[in-house]
């Protein structure tokens, strides 16, 4: 795995210090909102703890000696719910699911991965589209299974797929 | 008339007679004053009338209550006169012969004439205002004014003794006002004792007291405005606290002086300088403020407001206020950690 490339920001001190002024914090939330997505999506984190997250790398820059605080991570978190790319897995919001792509993506990828094979109208197990050979190369590889129903679902909602019961488990048929 | 006061026409200490007139009768506005005829009597302080009947009947007020005077020529069947406009009656006025009137200006009706010449010598007197040279002088004490004047009413004496309790409380009140000032003048002299007597104790010890130190204090005594006998002996521009304080002003110069194209009248240097050295008069404008902010924390990458009070010789409570309002306006953001608060330029 490539090592993660830091933005700028992550290592100007103020980037741990939850901005007073209105705009600066904008501006600020925004950084970290791309910041955690594209962490995220460069260790396939699909869940995130907050108080794990707290010490992880992504929130704590030990060279600089500022991490952020619980405070601010809650901050950051509910922008990230607003833009769809977050949802609480329990009600005292101490882990989440970290959607740095949402379903609608996911399952656009997918379509287009079947379409490109001239696979539409088969049928897929959804081991096979997360894990299976044929999908290694893809990003949606190693997807969990959470998201890939979502993702699929999605697609269903547009009409470009099924999701479908088989004996085993679930499965999906695209059109 | 109602501006008027019971006098006993008797002159104070300072006050002279001037000219006198027989034959007045006195008006209140357009209307003959409920008086008889008169004697008119005009003093470097007052204007005084004397019933010729009734000598005891006599009122004053003073030339200060004139506001201006015209003379009114004489017509058929009437007198010449003079009109005299007054000021309003101050509030604290003794009684009078009226109480209240609706006019603000009375008139002197010479029936033997004689209004020239007291036409002339009230303008003299007018216009020199002599009354303001000798002010209120000792009343007649009211010892010698009843033994004098048995036959006076008891009216007037009473009057008197009023007078001089007015006086004795105003003087009281003045001197109750002086004595703050007292106060405050004798801790001045021990201030002033104390950091006399330190000045020269530094002079002594030169060799124990750091030369950081010694600059610092004598720096305080300048701005405090104690010129400090040390420093007078220090000559030409080669000593070190005349350089330390050199180095102090070009430092807080440089910005002010580019901001003003390289050119400042000195009053401005000195305002500016008295005013950064902590006097905590606060008139930078909002502008200049920011700026001189953002181009410090800049300069030096970051500043917490400690750091940059002492650039800029300001207070830390003055230096936290600008480098809040540069943050306010958005061109600084904040480092908030166990270090400390630090202010970065907003690279945001």
């Amino acid at each position: 795995m490539q090592s993660f490339e830091w933005p700028w920001q992550y290592n100007f001190p103020p980037f741990f210090t939850l901005q007073p002024n209105v705009d600066t914090r904008q501006k600020q939330l925004a950084a970290w909102c791309s910041l955690a997505l594209s962490y995220c999506r460069h260790r396939k984190l699909y869940t995130l703890d907050v108080l794990e997250a707290q010490e992880s790398a992504l929130f704590n820059n030990k060279k600089i000696s500022r991490k952020l605080s619980v405070e601010a991570i809650q901050v950051i978190f509910e922008e990230l719910r607003k833009k769809g790319n977050l949802e609480w897995m329990d009600k005292n919001k101490t882990r989440c699911l970290i959607m740095w792509r949402r379903p609608e993506e996911w399952g656009k990828l997918i379509y287009q991965w079947v379409s490109k094979n001239g696979m539409v109208n088969s049928v897929f197990t959804l081991y096979e589209l997360s894990s299976g050979e044929d999908t290694e190369s893809e990003e949606f590889h190693g997807l969990e299974e959470w998201m890939l129903l979502r993702a699929l679902q999605a697609l269903q909602s547009e009409g470009k797929a099924e999701v479908i019961s088989l004996d085993d488990g679930k499965g999906v048929k695209f059109f | 008339m109602d501006r008027f006061v019971w006098s006993n026409g008797l002159l104070e200490i300072n006050e002279t007679l001037v000219i006198q007139q027989r034959g007045v009768r006195l008006y209140d506005g357009d209307d003959k004053a409920k008086l008889d005829v008169g004697v008119v009597l005009l003093s470097t302080h007052r204007l005084v009338w004397r019933d010729q009947k009734n000598h005891e009947c006599c009122i004053s007020i003073p030339l200060s209550q004139i506001i201006f005077f015209e003379e009114q020529a004489a017509g058929v069947g009437k007198s010449a006169k003079i009109v005299i406009h007054l000021h309003p009656a101050p509030t604290n006025k003794e009684p009078g012969p009226y109480q209240h009137s609706k006019f603000s200006y009375i008139k002197l009706s010479f029936k033997e004439h004689g209004q020239i010449e007291f036409y002339r010598r009230l303008t003299e007197e007018m216009t020199q205002k002599r009354w303001e040279n000798t002010p209120a002088s000792q009343p007649i004490p009211t010892a010698t004014a009843s033994q004098a004047g048995r036959t006076r009413a008891v009216g007037i004496v009473g009057i008197e003794r009023k007078l001089e309790e007015k006086r004795k409380e105003t003087d009281k009140n003045i001197s109750e006002a002086f004595e703050d000032l007292n106060k405050l003048m004798v801790k001045a002299k021990e201030m002033v004792e104390l950091s006399r007597s330190i000045a020269s104790k530094i002079k002594e010890k030169q060799g124990d007291i750091t030369e950081d130190e010694t600059i610092r204090f004598k720096s305080y005594l300048l701005s405090m405005g104690i010129a400090d006998p040390v420093t007078r002996e220090t000559h030409g521009s080669g000593t070190h606290y005349h350089m330390q304080l050199a180095k102090q002003l070009s430092d807080m110069l440089q910005a002010p002086l580019e901001e003003r194209g390289g050119m400042m009248a000195l009053t401005e240097v000195y305002c500016l300088v008295n005013r950064a050295r902590g006097m905590e008069l606060q008139s930078h404008s909002e502008e200049e403020m920011i700026v001189s902010a953002l181009d410090n924390v800049s300069d030096k990458g970051s500043l917490t407001a400690e750091e940059f009070a002492k650039l800029l010789g300001l207070s830390v409570l003055l230096s936290k206020e600008r480098l809040l309002l540069a943050e306010k306006m958005g061109h600084l953001c904040r480092d908030d950690s166990v270090e400390g608060l630090r202010f970065y330029p907003n690279l945001f």
